[in-house]
C-alpha cells in the first residue's frame, strides 16, 4: 500500500457489502437534490397525517364557540374557522384524508392496473383485445365526470372514494402495465420458463412482475398526485368525503367560500397545503422515474 | 383516403357501444337501496304507499326489465325518439337541460384550450430551442408547478382576493354570446383562463419534449446547412412537423378541459353542464346523469375520431396504414 500522502486521501478496497437500498437513496439524494427534498416532504406530510390524533392541539371538531374566524394566534396557530374549529388541527386531520386516499387509493390502482394489464399484455390475442376495447371505452370518460357517475351510484364516504379512484385510476393504469408487460415478453427468460412447463401463474408473478417492478414504482408515484386533486376536486364539490371529517378540498368547498371574503386566510391554508404535497409528490416521482427509466426522460 | 374515413368511423362504433352500455346499465348496479332512497326522497309526506311508489320510480326508470332489453329499448329512444327521459326532479326532460347548457360548457372549453395553446406553445418551443438553459429549468419548473395547483384553489383566490384588495368581482350575469360578444367574453375569459392553467403545464412538457425531437432530425441540420437562420428553420421546418404531436396534445386535452370544467362552473356559477352533473348527482336524479355522462362521452368520442382523421391529413403515410 502506498504511503498516503498529505492532502490526498488514502485509498482503500471497500469490504463492506453493498447495501441496494442504501445506494439507491445516495444516488437518489446525489442526482436529484430537489427530488429527495419532496420525497421527505411527502413523508412528513404522510406522518402528519398519521399522527394527526397526536399532533393536533383540538379535535377537528371541537368548536370554540366565542372565537369565530379569529387570524392566527398562539392559541390557534392558523386562526379558527366561521363554526370556531382550529384550522391548524383540521389541517392536519385533512392530511391524514389526503394521504390515506393517495396512498391506500394508489395502491388499489396498481393492483387493479396489475391483475388487468399483466394477463392483458402476456396472454395477447382476443382476450387482450377485448379487453383493451373495454378499457377503451373507460377512458373514454372524462375523469371527474365518471368519478361523479360513480359517487352518484354508490355514495360518498371516505372508503366509498379511495375505491372508486383506485378503481378508475387502476383501470387506466392497466394499459401502462400491459404495454411494459408486452415489451418484457419476448425476453428469452420468458421463453425458457414456458419451455420448462411452468405454470403460467409462475411465470406471471415469479418472472414478469419483478422485472416490471421499477415500471410499476413510477405508475405509482404519478398516479398519487392525481388522486389528491381528484379527492380534493370531489370533496370541493360536496361529493366526496363527507362533513365533519376534514378534507383539504372540502375546506375550501363552496360554504366556506362566503365565508372567505371575511378571514381570507380560510382559503390559503387548505390549498397551500394541497399544492405543496401535489408538487412534491409530482417531483419526487419525476425524480424516480429519471433514475428508474432514463428512456422516459425528457419531459 | 375514403377508406381511412369510414375505418376509423367503424372502429368508433364498437366503443360507442360499450360506453353506452357502461353507462345505462349503470343504473343496474345502483344498489337496492339507493332506489329506496329516492323513494323516501319523493315521499316527503310519509302517506303514501311506499310499495307502489317504489314500483312506480322502477318503472319509470326502466328497471323492471331485463338488462339487454333495457338497453335496446334505450337505444330506440335515443335514435328515434331523441329522447333521454325526463329528469326525476326537476320535472323537464333531460335533453331539454343539456340543449341549454351545453353550449355554456362547449365555449368554455374551446377558450381554454386557445388560451392553453396561446401561452404554451410558444413557451414549449422556446424551451426546445434554449434546451438547458436556465429559461429552460425556469419554465419547466413552472410547468410543475401549474400541473400541481389544484384549478378549483386558484379559481376561489381569483374570485375571493381581487374582491378583497380592489372590490373588484367577475360578472356573474349570463350573456349569450349572440347578444353581446364583448359582455359575453368578459364573462368567460377568467373562467377560461384558469382551466387553460392546467393543461399549460401539461402541454409545456410534451411539446417541448416533441419539438426536442423534431430539431435533432437531419432535414433540420440540412436546414441549417443551407444557410437558413434560425426562426426560418424553426416555423418553417420544424414547427410544421411538430403539428402532429401537437394534434396529439390537444386531443389529449380536450377530456381535462371538459372534465375540468365542472369544477370552474361551480366555483364561477356558470350554468354548463358540470354543474348539471353536480346537480343531479346530489340528488341522485339518475336520467340526467346517465345523459350528461353520454354526451360528454360522445364529445370525447367525437374529439378522437377528429384527430385520428386529421391525422392522415397532415401525415400521407397515414392513410395507407
Amino acid at each position: 500500500m502506498a504511503e498516503p500522502k498529505a492532502g490526498v486521501p488514502e485509498i482503500r478496497a471497500s469490504t463492506k457489502p453493498r447495501n441496494q437500498l442504501q445506494d439507491f437513496f445516495a444516488r437518489l439524494f446525489r442526482t436529484k437534490p430537489l427530488g429527495t427534498v419532496c420525497g421527505v416532504i411527502v413523508v412528513i406530510f404522510f406522518i402528519a397525517g398519521i399522527l394527526a390524533g397526536l399532533l393536533a392541539p383540538y379535535g377537528f371538531n371541537e368548536q370554540f364557540r366565542t372565537e369565530f374566524l379569529d387570524p392566527p394566534s398562539l392559541s390557534h396557530w392558523f386562526g379558527t374557522d366561521n363554526i370556531g374549529r382550529d384550522i391548524f388541527s383540521r389541517i392536519l386531520y385533512g392530511a391524514r384524508i389526503t394521504m390515506l386516499v393517495g396512498v391506500v387509493g394508489s395502491a388499489t390502482s396498481l393492483v387493479v392496473s396489475v391483475i388487468i394489464g399483466l394477463p392483458s399484455g402476456y396472454f395477447g390475442g382476443k382476450f387482450d383485445i377485448i379487453l383493451q376495447r373495454f378499457i377503451d371505452a373507460w377512458l373514454v370518460f372524462p375523469g371527474l365526470i365518471l368519478l361523479i357517475l360513480l359517487v352518484a351510484i354508490l355514495g360518498p364516504g371516505l372508503w366509498n372514494i379511495v375505491f372508486i379512484l383506485g378503481l378508475s385510476y387502476g383501470l387506466g393504469g392497466s394499459r401502462s402495465v400491459r404495454g411494459a408487460v408486452i415489451g418484457i415478453r419476448q425476453n428469452a427468460y420468458v421463453d425458457a420458463a414456458e419451455a420448462t412447463g411452468a405454470s403460467t401463474m409462475r411465470i406471471l408473478l415469479r418472472h414478469l412482475l419483478p422485472n416490471v417492478a421499477p415500471f410499476l414504482l413510477v405508475l405509482v408515484t404519478t398516479r398519487m398526485p392525481g388522486m389528491m386533486l381528484a379527492e380534493a376536486g370531489l370533496s370541493f364539490l360536496g361529493l366526496g368525503v363527507p362533513p365533519p371529517t376534514p378534507s383539504w378540498g372540502g375546506m375550501l368547498s363552496g360554504a366556506a367560500i362566503n365565508y372567505m371574503y371575511a378571514a381570507p386566510m380560510l382559503a390559503i391554508y387548505p390549498g397551500a397545503a394541497l399544492s405543496i404535497v401535489v408538487f412534491s409528490s409530482n417531483m419526487f416521482g419525476d425524480a424516480l422515474r429519471d433514475l428508474l427509466d432514463p428512456r422516459l426522460r425528457g419531459a | 383516403m375514403g377508406t381511412y374515413i369510414v375505418r376509423r368511423l367503424l372502429l368508433v362504433i364498437p366503443t360507442l357501444l360499450i360506453v353506452t352500455a357502461l353507462t345505462t346499465i349503470s343504473i343496474r348496479l345502483i344498489p337496492g337501496d339507493a332506489v329506496d332512497v329516492l323513494v323516501g326522497q319523493m315521499d316527503l309526506s310519509g302517506k303514501e304507499d311506499r310499495g307502489e311508489l317504489r314500483a312506480q320510480l322502477e318503472k319509470q326508470l326502466g328497471l323492471d326489465a331485463p338488462i339487454p332489453v333495457q338497453y335496446v329499448r334505450w337505444w330506440k329512444d335515443v335514435l328515434l325518439h331523441g329522447d333521454l327521459g325526463d329528469s326525476i326532479f326537476m320535472g323537464v326532460s333531460v335533453k331539454s337541460q343539456i340543449i341549454q347548457r351545453l353550449p355554456v360548457t362547449l365555449e368554455i372549453g374551446v377558450l381554454a384550450l386557445i388560451i392553453a395553446m396561446l401561452i404554451s406553445f410558444p413557451i414549449a418551443i422556446y424551451s426546445a430551442i434554449r434546451q438547458d438553459t436556465i429559461g429552460d429549468y425556469a419554465l419547466r419548473g413552472l410547468a410543475i408547478i401549474l400541473i400541481s395547483l389544484p384549478e378549483f384553489w386558484v379559481g376561489i383566490m381569483v374570485v375571493v382576493f381581487p374582491s378583497i384588495w380592489w372590490g373588484w368581482s367577475p360578472p356573474i350575469l349570463n350573456i349569450s354570446l349572440w347578444d353581446d360578444p364583448i359582455g359575453n367574453l368578459k364573462m368567460y375569459i377568467l373562467p377560461a383562463a384558469i382551466l387553460g392553467m392546467g393543461i399549460n403545464g401539461v402541454n409545456m412538457r410534451l411539446m417541448r419534449t416533441m419539438m426536442l425531437e423534431v430539431v435533432r432530425e437531419d432535414y433540420i441540420r440540412t436546414a441549417y446547412a443551407k444557410g437558413l437562420t434560425e426562426r426560418v428553420v424553426i416555423f418553417r421546418h420544424a414547427v410544421k412537423n411538430a403539428l402532429i404531436p401537437v394534434v396529439t396534445v390537444i386531443g389529449l386535452n380536450v377530456p381535462v378541459v371538459i372534465g375540468g370544467s365542472i369544477i370552474i362552473e361551480q366555483i364561477f356559477g356558470l350554468p354548463g353542464m358540470g354543474r348539471l352533473a353536480v346537480e343531479a348527482a346530489f340528488i341522485r336524479d339518475y336520467p340526467t346523469i346517465i345523459g350528461v355522462t353520454l354526451v360528454y362521452a360522445v364529445v370525447v368520442l367525437l374529439i378522437i375520431l377528429i384527430t385520428d382523421l386529421s391525422y392522415a391529413f397532415l401525415d400521407p403515410r397515414i392513410r395507407y396504414k
